[in-house]
């Protein structure tokens, strides 16, 4: 409705874009999914960061004496299979995927973004081709594949980096692609043109600010697969390799324990990785409807 | 029917001291600042005032139909002797299905584009309380009475293949269905040319007459207003601040606010040489802006100090006229705000020429068939001329300029030439010096800003590429730029959105001048606007044009723009030019008979209701253009066969008086004679 929208008074141009920031804020700071989401989220981060300093014990010693016991004062997530405290170990698993995942993340983002503004400006043979790969990419199955390269590479983090940012490239290709069709046929693109700007400039200076909301809103939805793929490639035994105190790397060790009802060793990295997955994607969904307004 | 005349003594609506807020960013913020006004049985209301002035607001108070943030704070609204505001969901559902209609400004998105057209006008009868089996039948009837060619074709078509005219009737139908007390009408023809606009605005006074509705009209166009109501409103900042009939408030305005208005509007008639469009200063208060006094005081030319302290009341100034004004009186001294009046004419150059086209022709792909956008254009624009183009949507005002500027390569065979030298087709193969001189200045600067480019940053990139300055240098230029422009440079700073809708088109303007263009194409560079901001574009525009000397293109659907800033102009139908000549001699008999119609068609404020030539149907497919005369399909004056067999050549009637017509001029001169009486008077 047009009668809602009123226009700030200016005293100085500098001071009304402060305020349209304070007011991006404020509304963010009204969007409960984004303050939950961030405030788990800084929390793991805040954990990875300070890992040696919070927890009680090494991650990686093992004390076979002290095997499997249940969470108690001591060990306040129990202990696991080789004696080792949960709790230290899910503490110092939230570093290898709070790197890798948005690395993968970032590198599928700026890949993804590349093909999509590229394909949607040009239009024609060079979108159809750029398309079209994009499309035999997104039938492969993400996990799959990256099961595949890695059995034939090796698995180490980087190439579990490279390989989920690869799969996640094409999916934000598509939606960047779709912004910058509409975005394309604005006159601003048309007065670009009008003034003989080149191609780069038009793409990555005129259009491309333009589309960084959804690319935003993408990034963050993407993070959450991110890390729930790179959890299940360490369950897989395609990730970090042993003795890493990684999340999903565990409860593939330990989950043979589950039988005989030990289920600490398992259930606490479990929630950690579901807390992240659902936190990120709190962000996301909140982080969408700021950007929405 | 006779319920209505059983009831004939309530009002239709009656809205008492409403007022309104919305909760934008945490706090509650005045809208509407208390509005009363009543529509009666049958009458017809126009609401009038610029954005953001509470138009829509109150119509949508009305049906109790607002967003989630807004909220009526006190006052009553009565509907049909029923309090809206007291009412429950059911009721108001109830309600809203059988006692109000309404029709939105853009009927493409106001129809559902995956039902058939026939399946919603159908559904609105059932709603309104129709028996299934009897709907079809009343849909058929009430698509007859909108006056619908086929209206069983229309029935199993969708929305998008409609043209907007159709689209707009089957709206109104349905709107229609219920047979409402109360029909709003918000801005329904301001997306439609203007002779579409013209037949339904017809169609809606015929239907009221047969129904007996109620109407509210919102509009910003006071010649609309002036043909369509009984009575008028003019609102601003939410508030009422002159009510009377129509045509009284229109021609004895007693507000300043009303004065200002109806001054802006470039008249019949009126041109540059004349002198200055009047404009009005400043902003209006923003919504939840505390106002002490009279609300208009900040912009009033006639403003003294009991106008900042003490609200003056809607007092009565004549029959059923009042106006909220202390000086209403005097209201029609107000003072211009316009002070470089009358400029000297300008003296295009003869002989040589700034933009030579010839020929020009460019066929357009659509889904596999191609239709000629513009069939031929033969064209010369003096060096400091400005070249009106007038036209329907449709008739490739727009093709033609993108053609000229380089956008879209024409056909072989085509030849652009600037300052006598030939134009490379495409934009990327001419040289700089080529690029500059030809600029264009876009219709909605929403989408021809970058949203995310200051001012500083848009402007500054335009110097660069166009003339190569760098650093300081670039930033002086920028400053001088903007002051050209009267742009204020404290706000080189803000965003697009930051700014209004004129400030906005000011930095457009700016843009298309970095280079010191030869050639301005302006493209419908005022029609996204209100009036007082458009009068302002125009005079910075002329001024612009008389300072450099420079030529324009000037494309317009308002024959009143085209008219005060043209020297010449040119009349196109489906990429054909019709007719050629001097601006005033274009609007004078004899003319083509498709610019007598445009002209006809056109709501102004100075014809009251008398014969009118009216086109019949839509513009025809430019995919298959009509045999012959492109026209004679739609023209009032066909004469016969030769009209279908032979295209007839755009001819020198007169000395530089080109008419596209079978018809020799000595007859359209006798023909045409009402309108160049009228022309006079």
């Amino acid at each position: 409705m047009s009668a809602v929208i009123s226009f700030p008074r200016l005293e100085t141009a500098a001071s009304a874009r402060r305020q349209a920031w304070t007011e991006r804020l404020r509304l963010a700071l009204r969007t409960p999914s984004l303050l939950v989401g961030a405030a788990v989220v800084l929390f793991w981060i805040l954990c990875a960061i300070f890992a040696a300093k919070i927890a009680p014990y090494d991650p990686l010693q093992p004390d076979i004496l002290h095997k499997l016991l249940p969470p108690s004062a001591a060990h306040r997530f129990g202990t696991d299979g080789l004696g080792r405290d949960v709790l230290s170990r899910v503490i110092f698993g939230s570093r290898g995927i709070l790197v890798a995942a948005p690395l993968a993340t970032l590198l599928g983002t700026v890949g993804g973004t590349a093909i999509g503004l590229v394909a949607g400006y040009f239009r024609g043979l060079v979108e159809e081709v750029l398309m079209r790969i994009t499309d035999a990419f997104l039938a492969l199955p993400t996990i799959v594949t990256a099961l595949l390269v890695l059995a034939a590479v090796g698995g180490s983090t980087t190439t579990v980096i490279l390989v989920i940012g690869l799969g996640f490239a094409p999916i934000i290709a598509r939606t960047v692609r779709a912004a910058v069709l509409s975005e394309a046929q604005l006159e601003y693109v048309e007065a670009a043109k009008l003034r003989q700007e080149r191609a780069p400039y038009v793409m990555f200076v005129e259009i491309l600010p333009n589309v960084m909301g959804p690319v935003l809103v993408e990034f963050t939805v993407r993070l959450g697969y991110a890390v729930f793929a790179i959890a299940t490639l360490s369950f897989l035994g395609f990730g970090i390799p042993p003795p890493a105190p990684d999340w999903g790397l565990t409860i593939a060790e330990q989950y043979t324990y589950l039988i005989a009802n030990l289920w600490w060793p398992v259930l606490f990295p479990a929630l950690a990785i579901a807390s992240v997955v659902i936190a990120v994607n709190l962000f996301a969904d909140g982080l969408s409807q700021v950007l929405e307004r | 029917m006779s319920e209505k005349l059983g009831a004939a003594q309530t009002p239709a609506l009656q809205v008492t001291d409403l007022k309104l807020s919305y909760r934008v960013r945490g706090r509650d913020r005045e809208a509407i600042r208390g509005v009363t006004f009543t529509i009666n049985r049958g009458e017809s209301y126009g609401l009038v005032g610029e954005s953001g002035c509470g138009k829509s607001t109150v119509a949508y108070a009305a049906m109790r139909y607002l967003p989630s943030n807004g909220k009526i704070t006190s006052g009553t609204i009565v509907l049909d002797g029923r309090d809206m505001l007291a009412m429950d969901g059911d009721e108001l559902r109830q309600l809203r299905a059988k006692a109000v209609s309404m029709v939105y400004q853009n009927p493409g998105t106001a129809l559902n584009p995956t039902i058939r057209v026939g399946d919603q006008l159908v559904e609105s009868f059932v709603t309104a309380g129709v028996h299934r089996h009897e709907a079809g039948e009343r849909a058929l009837a009430m698509l007859r009475q909108v006056q619908i060619s086929d209206p069983t074709g229309v029935m199993s078509r969708y929305a998008h293949q409609l043209s907007g005219g159709m689209q707009q009737r089957v709206v109104i139908a349905m709107a229609l269905a219920s047979d409402p007390t109360l029909l709003i009408l918000d801005e329904p023809t301001t997306g439609l040319d203007a002779t579409v606009e013209a037949e339904v605005l017809d169609l809606i006074r015929n239907l009221r007459a047969t129904f007996g509705t109620s109407v509210l009209f919102i509009s910003h166009n006071l010649g609309v207003i002036a043909r369509m109501c009984d009575r008028v409103g003019v609102l601003y900042a939410g508030r009422m601040v002159e009510e009377g009939p129509a045509w009284e408030l229109l021609t004895n305005p007693r507000h300043p606010y009303t004065v200002g208005l109806l001054r802006c509007i470039p008249r019949w008639g009126l041109s540059k040489e004349l002198g200055a469009l009047d404009t009005i200063p400043g902003f209006p208060p923003g919504i939840g802006a505390a106002v002490k006094g009279c609300v208009f005081a900040d912009r009033c030319g006639l403003v003294q100090d009991i106008c900042r302290t003490k609200e003056p009341g809607l007092d009565p100034v004549g029959e059923g006229h009042a106006s909220r004004c202390h000086f209403s009186d005097i209201a029609q001294t107000l003072p211009s705000a316009e002070r470089d009046m009358v400029p000297r004419p300008p003296v295009p150059e003869t002989g040589r020429s700034a933009l030579s086209i010839h020929n020009l022709r460019r066929t357009m792909r659509q889904q596999g068939s191609s239709f000629q956008a513009l069939a031929g254009i033969d064209l010369e624009i003096a060096p400091g001329e400005v070249f009106g183009l007038v036209g329907e949507s449709g008739s490739g005002k727009t093709t033609l300029a993108r053609s000229v500027v380089g956008l879209g390569a024409p056909d072989a065979g085509s030849e652009i030439s600037l300052e006598g030298k030939p134009l490379p087709a495409k934009v990327g193969q001419r040289s700089r010096d080529q690029v500059r001189a030809i600029q264009i200045v876009f219709q909605n600067p929403d989408a021809s800003l970058n949203r995310r480019h200051a001012v500083r940053q848009i402007l500054g990139r335009a110097l660069t590429k166009l003339t190569g300055v760098h650093g300081e240098q670039r930033a002086r230029r920028v400053v001088e730029l903007s002051e050209s422009v009267r742009l204020d440079a404290a706000l080189l700073d803000a965003l697009p959105r930051q700014l209004s809708g004129g400030l906005k088109q000011r930095v457009g303007i700016a843009r298309a001048f970095a280079g010191e263009p030869h050639l301005v194409i302006c493209d419908e560079p005022t029609s996204a606007l209100d009036v007082s901001v458009q009068a302002a574009i125009l005079n910075l525009l002329v001024r612009l044009q008389r300072d450099r000397n420079l030529s324009y293109i000037f494309i317009s659907h308002d024959l009143g723009v085209v008219r005060y800033i043209s020297d010449r102009i040119g009349v196109l139908y489906l990429g054909r030019l019709m007719e050629v000549g001097p601006a005033d001699v274009v609007f004078r008999a004899p003319h083509h008979p498709y610019t007598e119609a445009l002209l006809s068609a056109a709501p102004s404020l100075e014809v009251r209701e008398e014969h009118r030539i009216r086109l019949s149907g839509d513009v025809p497919s430019a995919a298959k253009p009509p045999s012959g005369c492109v026209f004679h399909t739609r023209c009032p004056r066909k004469t016969g066969a030769i009209c279908e067999q032979e295209q007839p050549p755009l001819a020198e009637e007169e000395p530089g008086h080109f008419i596209r017509c079978h018809i020799p001029i000595e007859e359209l001169r006798r023909l045409q004679k009402p309108e160049a009486a009228k022309e006079a008077g």
